[in-house]
């Protein structure tokens, strides 16, 4: 407890601090307490329910990098059976930053390909705080192909602040990397479904978000570039709150604003106070959602399939036809 | 006065003496040779001194790639619309269309190259710096559309520094819809290809860019998925020389090659001629 708060979490976590006080003192003596406790729970739920209801964007991207937000794996592990994980790009090495492998979805085999944060600094250093390399799309990409020639679905989750800028990545193709999944992943013949968990972060996001459909948690973003940078380049300040706030409002990178805009197809509901208050509650929606998109795409032919994926992408925009 | 002694004249700059207006010379910003303007053009904005590549409007690459006449522009009309409601972004699409002169940071056309009958589009960083957003995504689809109508070969030069920032994640999935385009165009066996000119970053090069059957650089061309600041930034300490040119990608096999502005026409032929089973154009084997 206690690790990484929110500011905005706070008055949350001083009700919870106060319940869980009350409950010790009930433990020490014989008290009923329950009838104290009763409407302070009731108090928190909705204290949560309204906090979480109007959250500004800013905090919405706070919520999507929280530590404790289940990430790719946690999804696996509450929601899936029989993983085995894969590895490696056969070119150059593994990318801890994309995890990826065999599951099982509701007894059906699926491909699971995301990114994968670290919980510490530790496993962060390690899986590079889910920015993968250029070998780290080459696995994805090398999985898909693999699921597409044994016709199994698959399912990838984004959670990514970005691809890496790094030396070896642009030494090494990021560019192409990320190009090569976009043109691949739109024409792979097998069904594919796209969450955004946590951060959509840019083309390193993307690339592995080009789907049949494209799901995104309530309060997950998706964006073109991070409300740091954005308010960097426009307003030359991209650390004050107010110029990261002004950012996150005008890039619409809420899951409401991107439902509106065509980008993703459906907003996944998430318990109170968030995914990470009840990753359990966040995986049952997950695994309802998926199945259900599963059971549609899967009676769609082939090519009908990749033509209303590619007929979407190519629907994405907006311009103006004037008569000049 | 003796026989010898030269009349005295007030010494004249030679700039004058040949009654030459000074605009009429240039200055290299690479190398710092200055030359007549005239000659820079006529070297399609090559430095004649070191082979600078300087910048080149879009519609300077039609007249330089496609022949004479053939030249039929496509979707004029589009324009950007403001889907976000972004703050100031009206006003800056009309500062820069009033700048450059055009409506959007590219130009499609349809035109004969060395014969060939092609579709080729070409960004302009002149426009809000070649960015992307919806009307390049939708111009290029159009464009690859018309390719897969006629079977035309497509050709694309960027100058991009990326995604169009006020169009948010519209201007991402633009990176998403190009590709779709050109997976089609494989698909079908259409030849595509890319040249990337100076700069050519972010998420047009992580997309259609790095997507050609073959793809050639301009020399000197910056090219990366991360610009070199914030490359810079993350890594604490000064880039190696030369890194993220067209001829580090060269090295690193990223581009078939490093082609001159001058010889982009030749090469662009010649690959097409092989990548569509057509004989050779008089007079390029020898070239």
């Amino acid at each position: 407890m206690g690790t990484t708060l929110l500011e905005f979490e706070k008055p949350i976590a001083e009700l919870e601090r106060q319940i869980e006080e009350l409950r010790k003192s009930a433990e020490g003596h014989e008290v009923e307490v329950a009838a104290e406790i009763a409407p302070l729970s009731a108090k928190l739920e909705s204290l949560k329910a309204d906090i979480y209801r109007n959250l500004t964007p800013l905090q919405r991207v706070q919520v999507a990098r929280h530590p404790r937000r289940p990430f790719t794996l946690d999804y696996v592990r509450l929601c899936m059976t029989d993983w085995i994980e894969l590895h490696g790009d056969r070119a150059f090495r593994e990318d801890a930053a994309i995890a990826a492998g065999w599951a099982r979805l509701d007894g059906e085999t699926v491909m699971v390909i995301g990114h994968q944060r670290g919980r510490d600094t530790k496993e962060n250093l390690r899986r590079n705080f889910g920015m993968p390399h250029p070998e780290g799309y080459r696995k994805a990409l090398r999985l898909m192909k693999l699921a597409e020639k044994f016709q199994v679905p698959v399912l990838t989750f984004i959670d990514t602040p970005g691809a890496w800028a790094g030396l070896g990545a642009e030494e090494r193709g990021q560019s192409e990397a990320i190009a090569r999944n976009l043109y691949e992943m739109s024409r792979l013949t097998v069904p594919i479904i796209a969450t955004v968990i946590g951060e959509g972060g840019s083309g390193g996001a993307l690339a592995l978000g080009v789907a049949d459909r494209v799901l995104m948690f309530e309060h997950s973003v998706y964006s073109v570039i991070t409300v740091e940078g954005c308010a960097a380049i426009l307003w030359k300040d991209g650390k004050s709150i107010e110029m990261r706030e002004r950012a996150a409002d005008a890039l619409r990178i809420t899951a409401p604003d991107l439902k509106r805009l065509g980008v993703i197809d459906d907003i996944l509901p998430e318990p109170a106070g968030g995914a990470h208050a009840d990753p359990e509650a966040a995986a049952r929606t997950l695994h309802d959602a998926l199945v259900e998109a599963l059971e549609t795409l899967k009676e769609i032919k082939p090519e009908k399939l990749l033509r209303r994926r590619r007929e979407k992408f190519l629907a994405m925009g907006q311009v103006v036809e004037s008569d000049a | 006065m003796a026989w010898f002694r030269k009349e005295k004249q007030p010494r004249q700059p030679l700039r004058q003496r040949l009654e030459i207006p000074p605009d009429v010379w240039e200055k290299c910003e690479q190398c710092g040779h200055t030359d007549l303007a005239e000659k820079f053009a006529r070297n399609v904005e090559v430095c004649p001194g070191c082979g600078h590549h300087r910048r080149l409007r879009a519609s300077e690459y039609l007249a330089m790639l496609l022949d004479e006449g053939t030249i039929e522009e496509h979707d004029t009309d589009l324009r950007s619309a403001d889907p976000l409601g972004f703050p100031d972004y009206p006003s800056r699409i009309r500062k820069a269309s009033a700048n450059a002169g055009e409506s959007d940071a590219i130009l499609t056309a349809t035109g004969q190259l060395g014969g060939l009958p092609v579709n080729l589009g070409v960004m302009d960083f002149a426009f809000m710096g070649g960015s992307m957003g919806s009307v390049v995504g939708e111009k290029i689809a159009r464009l690859g559309q018309r390719s897969l109508e006629r079977k035309y070969p497509l050709i694309l030069i960027s100058a991009s520094g990326g995604a169009r920032m006020q169009e948010g994640v519209l201007s991402l999935m633009q990176m998403a819809k190009a590709s779709a385009v050109l997976a089609q165009l494989g698909d079908r066996r259409i030849p595509y290809i890319s040249i990337l000119t100076n700069p050519t970053t972010g998420g047009v090069s992580a997309s259609y860019a790095m997507l050609g059957d073959a793809i050639l650089a301009e020399p000197g061309a910056v090219i990366g998925f991360a610009g070199p600041r914030v490359i810079k930034q993350t890594l604490g300490q000064d880039l190696p020389e030369g890194f993220q040119t067209a001829e580090f990608l060269l090295d690193h096999g990223m581009v078939d090659d490093v082609v001159p502005r001058k010889e982009l026409k030749r090469v662009v032929g010649q690959l097409l001629r092989h990548m569509s089973g057509k004989p050779a154009a008089a007079g390029w084997a020898s070239a």
